[in-house]
Order: structure tokens, then sequence, then C-alpha cells
């Protein structure tokens, strides 16, 4: 496994038995006592190496987590994405007190002339996200913030097609 | 979120890293002193009523060739907010669609992720949308940069009892 040439290029060349082994392992675990060895079968690899390859890429940053992968709603949970109108001068400030709020699990600048800071917010309900945007315009002084709760879902994947 | 108290530890042990051995299942289910078959069965179950989406692997896209992301907001009639929710959903460089609550300010309902090997690419989905649906009222976000990704953690383990 080597990384790319280009500067600032993070990606690193794959095998394409790496590739299908990205692809079942973000696809999902079997729940059987020997997950492993089961995704061995389908690409001709001993549970070992199956192993032993995951491990290293996981070292190698590839995959950033391997475990579960929950569903906000389906165990309750509300959450929101939210938009916020912050001085180019502040944004490093604000930032940090957004991501010290429990349940921010992504929160970006974004290139837009008005609302550049975007963030998700996880919480047990809408109560409690109101209850956080109103801690976080206490403690900014930032009023102009819009929270954009989702009313339909369309689509949600976070998996990658390695082709 | 599940009451049992069970349940939680479970969840809890998932939210992070599955330990790289071959019954990695065993290894939990010792740790919460409890029975491989019943913390499988378990797992099988939370997958059946939504909780659990899969165990599986998230990756760092731009290691795997993923260079460029671009949210786009997209203003959409409400009444072609279904057709074009689900043409939009149908792009392989789209990962999440969502229709979300609207402002005076901010009149943008569907939001689309797209990802992409490069910026182009995410440029071209956005165009082939716009050319299609013929909606031309859209805002691209750029991310200029991350200041967190994480996965949540829906069990805060200090709140566990029990757990020594």
């Amino acid at each position: 496994m080597r990384s790319g040439t280009k500067k600032g290029d993070l990606s690193v060349y794959l095998s394409s038995l790496d590739r299908r082994l990205l692809t079942l392992l973000q696809d999902g675990l079997p729940l059987v006592a020997e997950p492993f060895a089961e995704i061995g079968k389908k690409l001709g690899l001993s549970e070992g190496e199956v192993i032993e390859r995951t491990r290293e890429l996981k070292e190698n940053q590839v995959i950033r987590r391997l475990g579960g992968i929950f569903d906000t709603r389906g165990l309750g949970y509300a959450s929101t994405l939210v938009a916020m109108s912050v001085p180019p001068d502040r944004l490093e400030e604000v930032a940090r007190v957004v991501n010290a709020h429990q349940g921010v699990t992504h929160n970006y600048v974004r290139e837009h002339p008005r609302y550049n800071l975007w963030f998700t917010l996880i919480a047990k309900s809408e109560e409690e996200i109101e209850a956080s945007l109103c801690a976080l315009v206490k403690q900014t002084g930032i009023r102009d913030m819009m929270n954009l709760p989702t009313r339909k879902t369309f689509k949600i994947g976070a998996k990658f097609d390695l082709g | 979120m599940p009451q049992d108290e069970l349940d939680r530890r479970i969840i809890a042990a998932l939210q992070g890293d599955l330990p790289l051995v071959p019954r990695p299942f065993q290894v939990i289910a010792e740790n919460l002193g409890m029975e491989e078959t019943d913390l499988i069965r378990r797992l099988q179950g939370y997958v059946k009523r939504g909780w659990l989406r899969r165990l599986g692997a998230i990756l760092y896209h731009r290691r795997v060739g993923v260079r460029a992301n671009l949210m786009c907001a997209w203003k959409v009639p409400p009444e072609r907010v279904k057709e074009v929710g689900q043409y939009m959903a149908s792009f392989p460089q789209i990962s999440h669609c969502y229709e979300r609550r609207t402002y005076s300010q901010w009149p943008y309902n569907l939001y689309t992720m797209i990802h992409g090997c490069d910026e182009g690419e995410c440029q071209e989905v956005i165009r082939k949308i716009a050319l299609e649906t013929g909606i031309q009222d859209y805002v691209a976000l750029r991310s200029i940069h991350e200041f967190k990704k994480t996965s949540m953690r829906y069990i805060d383990e200090g709140d566990l009892d029990g757990l020594d």
C-alpha cells in the first residue's frame, strides 16, 4: 500500500482484493460467530488473511472505524443540521464552543457569504436540541442561526463505491 | 432510547471498534458477562427493530480516491419534492439526500451530499440534476475547513450502571 504522489493527495493504492474486502466490510459483517471466516469464503481468503488485511487497512488509515453503525432515529434520537452566520474572524473560537456541545458529530466551515458554519447535532429529543441551540446563542452571542431538521430522507448511505 | 441496561451496555461496546479476532462477539460477550449466542441474537434483534444498520466499516474517503465533496441545497417546489428527491438519490455520487425545514431567508428544501474524485465530478452531477429537473435555484456549499468529524457516542460509558 503506498500513498499518492500528488501534493495533498491522500489516496492510497488499493489492490482489487482490498477493494472487494472494503466493499464487503462497508456492507457489514454477517452476524455469525465467525464473521471474518464468512467474508474470507467470498474472497477466497482464510480467516487469518481477512483479519490481517483488515488490520492493515486500519493501520494505514483507510478504515476509520469498524463497529456498530446505528440508526439515530431508530434509537429514538433527534438529529438536525444547523447553519450559523459567524464573523470570519470568530470562526475558530465559535467552532470550539460548538464542538464542545455533546452530540455535535460534524462541523464544517462552508463557502457562503452569510451562513458559513454548518454542523450536525444529535440529541435525545427535539427539546434537547432546542435547548442546546439556545445555550449556543447565549455562549456566542450569535443569533443568526437556522435549525434545519430533516422532513424526509431520500437516501442515507456513507458507503463508497470502490468499483 | 433503549432502557434495558444490558442493551445499553451492548450498544456502548459497539460504538467503538470491534476486536479483530476470529470470534469478535465472543470477546465482547465475555466482557459483558453473557453468552456469545445471546449477544448475536440480540444484535439480530437490533437490526430487525431498526436500531442498528449494520456492523461495518466507515472509511476515510480521501484515502480511497474520493477527494472532493460538495453539499448542495436546492429550492424545489413542494409538489415536486418526492420526484426530484428520488431522482437525486439515484446518483451513485450522492450519499445523502434529505428534505429539510426552510426559512423565509433560506428557501432551499432539498439537500444533497455529493462525492467525487475531484470537484469537477461533483459540479457535473449538479449540472446534470439542474438540466434534467429544470431546477436552477440552488446553492453549492463547498467545505473549506473541517472542525469535527466523529461517530456519535449514543451512550456515555460514565452513565452505565454495573460497569467496573
